[in-house]
């Protein structure tokens, strides 16, 4: 496994309360009207994409879901920008064309953020092959939701994934809803890590409140696909605090559920475990919360602030 | 007793073979399931079978002889202890018959094939690097892919039998030995699958042309076509674009029935962030699939299965490109226009034949080419000119690629227009198996021919 420094343990607290703090302030400029249409928040689910962070390599490219505002922050993307793609402003990543769903960063190798369920996944199976048919080293990191486990394309994208050896590696975030119903009532047979196995392709399931366990795997499954060894699958077994969208009251799940989850908060976890190993003081911790509720407090002022593209926007970009 | 083995129909479009290869001799006993020859077809080389028994008494064709027409004696088998007389004159009910069956074919193929004129258009005929030899269209898209290939390592193609098949109808043809199993790729058929990794590969800077055995099966994969594919660059604000070319036989095959006879033009045509090309004749398909390849945007290229053996002159400077967007004249005239567009392009042409000897008509044909971006300029001059309009297509009435260009004319050529525009398409059915109500189902010459008399006023 993947030594840790003590600069990796801040990193990855550091991130991993970015994402929390930003989607929180998203919630609330969605309430108050600044933020439209459909918004999907990653509280919860924050140390699956800082743990896998951890173990990449700045040419890997990534693709995932519409709860991407985090996979975003976790990339290195400036808040302000996501922020500002949230409220439809011009300086949006997506120029305020795409929304929260559909952003996109091609200089990081962030090729979003898609709205459709399970379409996400053939296509980061196309990044990866171009890795390989440019003879580079790199992987596509491909995010799938739980529900996207029971489309057809997602098993066609592992059959060509397989038959191709291509450099993917699939981490499926199992946060037990696929929007207000539970795994057990959508997918016959729950080890979604092993729909793989027919095309053999190898799987593990993780603990994903435990950033830990996260790096551990990712670690793990990272190397073998970068070998040269074709795709493999993660599935983490997350958790999201908040509704499906913005508009969901979450009443297809018990209060007891989602607080037996808080207690094993990803964020807390990482917290006690700095404070364990000394990396840093309580003081300096409130300095980094501190520190970065202002960042995202600046980021909503950006985004609120930045103009609404022009109107001759709208006819720009259908082609190039 | 003996017994005639017949050229047989190997395919649903074929009407002649070629004798590649006797594998039995004069004198040989065969049974049935023996094989006695292989024949090449307008797709591939094929093994036939001995359906009868008995002894080869004699073949009638030498190995490489070519164009045998469907349904032509090829060899006689059959008793050779008796009298052997092998006729040069069939007995008289035989004729009849063999007449019924060679009816029958020509129906099939006047269905299917006599209207294609391939008189190039006075465009194609002053172009100065011309060949002097005509190929087909199947060889007219090979030669541009594989040119396109050899410029830039990053155009590969990739669908189901483009690569070791060679092509389920050979347009592939000889790629996979030229570029490799890297760069000619066979798929499993798994149409949404290998559709969205080849959105993710054009995302990412490949330039995949990928095949659809038939465009009906690109139904299968439209959600990336159209969610992914076409609206990625206005999603990510200019940032990520999709050079893609989808591309296949579109359209009506021959007695194929309702799910593999379908035209898509309208549908793709509809949608913003693709570009629609419909070629129709080896000219046009050569220079467009050109543009097709080169261009930054996705492009849906409807190819016709009818058209894939039509012959004809080329330009083959290997940078010869016809623009998106531009239709060709293919004919001036100034009584009426006919816009059309792909293997309608050729019944039209037919019509205007006619209505020129029957009617004392003078119709301008427009071939579209590109569907969109659509050349509505060339459209309106002619119709400013000529006053009257009918649009001939092959798909369906509803919302068709037609029925666009009769809302752009009444909207901005309307005092131009000297009667109601007339659109002609296919019935508004699902394609029927049988040969004669695929015929009606189709637009015909007659079909185009009515419609420019009513437009003109001619009872």
């Amino acid at each position: 496994m993947k030594k840790l420094q003590k600069v990796d343990y801040i990193k990855m607290y550091s991130f991993m309360l970015k994402i929390r703090r930003f989607e929180e302030r998203a919630a609330q400029l969605y309430g108050m009207g600044k933020i439209g249409g459909f918004c999907h928040l990653y509280i919860g689910q924050e140390a699956v994409v800082v743990g896998i962070l951890m173990t990449i390599d700045k040419n890997d490219s990534v693709v995932t879901t519409y709860r991407d505002h985090g996979h975003m922050i976790a990339r290195g993307l400036d808040p302000k920008r996501i922020m500002a793609e949230l409220t439809g402003r011009e300086d949006g990543y997506s120029a305020g064309k795409g929304g929260s769903m559909h952003m996109f960063s091609k200089e990081n190798n962030f090729y979003g953020g898609h709205g459709i369920v399970g379409a996400q996944v053939p296509i980061g199976t196309g990044i990866a092959f171009t890795h390989k048919y440019n003879g580079e080293k790199n992987i596509c990191r491909t995010y799938i939701g739980d529900g996207a486990m029971n489309n057809g394309q997602v098993f066609e994208a592992f059959n060509l994934a397989a038959l191709w050896k291509l450099p993917v590696l699939y981490i499926i975030e199992n946060n037990k809803y696929g929007m207000g119903t539970s795994v057990d009532r959508a997918a016959a047979g729950l080890d979604l890590y092993k729909r793989g196995e027919a095309f053999g392709i190898p799987g593990e399931k993780v603990d994903g409140m435990n950033v830990f366990s996260v790096i551990e795997a990712a670690d793990k499954a990272g190397k073998y696909v970068r070998e040269g060894n074709g795709p493999y699958i993660i599935e983490v077994q997350t958790y999201r605090y908040r509704g499906h969208s913005m508009s969901d009251p979450a009443k297809y799940r018990t209060k007891e559920e989602l607080d037996n989850y808080k207690q094993t908060d990803p964020i807390e976890t990482v917290k006690a475990e700095i404070l364990k190993k000394k990396i840093a003081t309580n003081d300096e911790i409130e300095k980094i919360n501190k520190d970065i509720l202002e960042e995202i407090k600046n980021a909503a002022e950006f985004a609120t602030n930045s103009p609404f593209p022009k109107d001759s926007e709208l006819y720009t970009d259908v082609y190039l | 007793m003996s017994t005639e083995i017949l050229m047989p129909a190997l395919s649903p479009t074929m009407t002649e073979g070629n004798l590649s290869k006797w594998l039995i001799k004069k004198g040989d006993t065969v049974k049935a399931g023996d094989l006695i020859a292989e024949i090449e077809t307008d797709k591939a080389t094929m093994e036939v079978e001995a359906v009868d028994e008995g002894v080869v008494l004699d073949l009638l064709f030498k190995e490489g002889e070519a164009n045998i027409p469907v349904n032509k004696a090829i060899a006689i088998i059959g008793d050779p202890n008796e009298k052997v007389e092998v006729k040069k004159e069939a007995p008289v009910e035989k004729v009849i018959e063999e007449k019924k069956i060679e009816k029958n074919i020509e129906t099939k193929i006047e269905n299917k094939k006599d209207d294609i004129i391939d008189t190039p258009s006075p465009k194609i005929e002053e172009d100065r690097n011309l060949s002097s030899e005509e190929i087909t269209m199947r060889q007219a898209l090979r030669d541009t892919m594989a040119e396109e290939m050899r410029k830039d390592n990053k155009v590969f193609i990739l669908g189901e039998e483009v690569a070791e098949y060679q092509g389920a109808y050979k347009v592939t043809q000889g790629l996979l030995e030229e570029f490799g199993k890297e760069r000619v790729l066979d798929t499993p058929i798994s149409e949404h699958g290998f559709t969205g990794l080849a959105v993710g590969a054009a995302f990412k800077g490949l330039r995949p042309i990928l095949e659809f055995m038939t465009f009906n099966f690109s139904m299968q994969a439209i959600d990336q076509i159209i969610n992914s594919a076409a609206k990625t660059l206005y999603m990510s604000g200019g940032q990520i674009n999709c050079p893609i070319v989808f591309r296949g036989p579109n359209g009506a095959a021959a007695q194929v029935a309702a799910q593999h006879s379908q035209d898509f033009s309208s549908w793709y045509s509809q949608v913003p962030g693709l570009k629609v090309i419909a070629p129709s004749t080896p000219y046009n398909a050569k220079g467009l699939l050109r543009s097709a390849i080169s261009d930054p945007n996705p492009v849906i290229f409807l190819e016709n299965e009818i058209l894939y053996g039509l012959k004809g002159p080329v330009n083959n400077d290997i940078n010869f490109s016809i623009p998106i967007g531009k239709a060709n004249i293919e004919k001036e005239g100034k009584d009426l226009t006919i816009v059309t567009y792909s293997i309608m392009l050729q019944k039209s042409k037919e019509a205007a034949l006619r209505l020129k000897e029957e009617y004392n008509l003078d119709a301008e044909i427009i071939d579209l080419q590109t569907l969109r971006p659509l050349d509505t300029e060339t459209i309106l001059n002619s119709v400013k000119k000529t006053n009257r309009l009918i649009t001939v297509e092959e798909s369906w009435p509803f919302g068709s690629v037609g029925s666009e260009i009769a809302n752009i004319v009444q909207r901005d050529a309307f005092d131009y227009l000297d009667s109601p525009v007339i659109k002609v398409n296919s019935a508004d059915v699902p394609m029927p198996y049988a040969l004669s109500l695929e015929k009606l189902y189709l637009p015909q010459v007659d079909d185009i021919i009515n419609a420019a008399k009513k437009v003109s006023y001619i009872k």
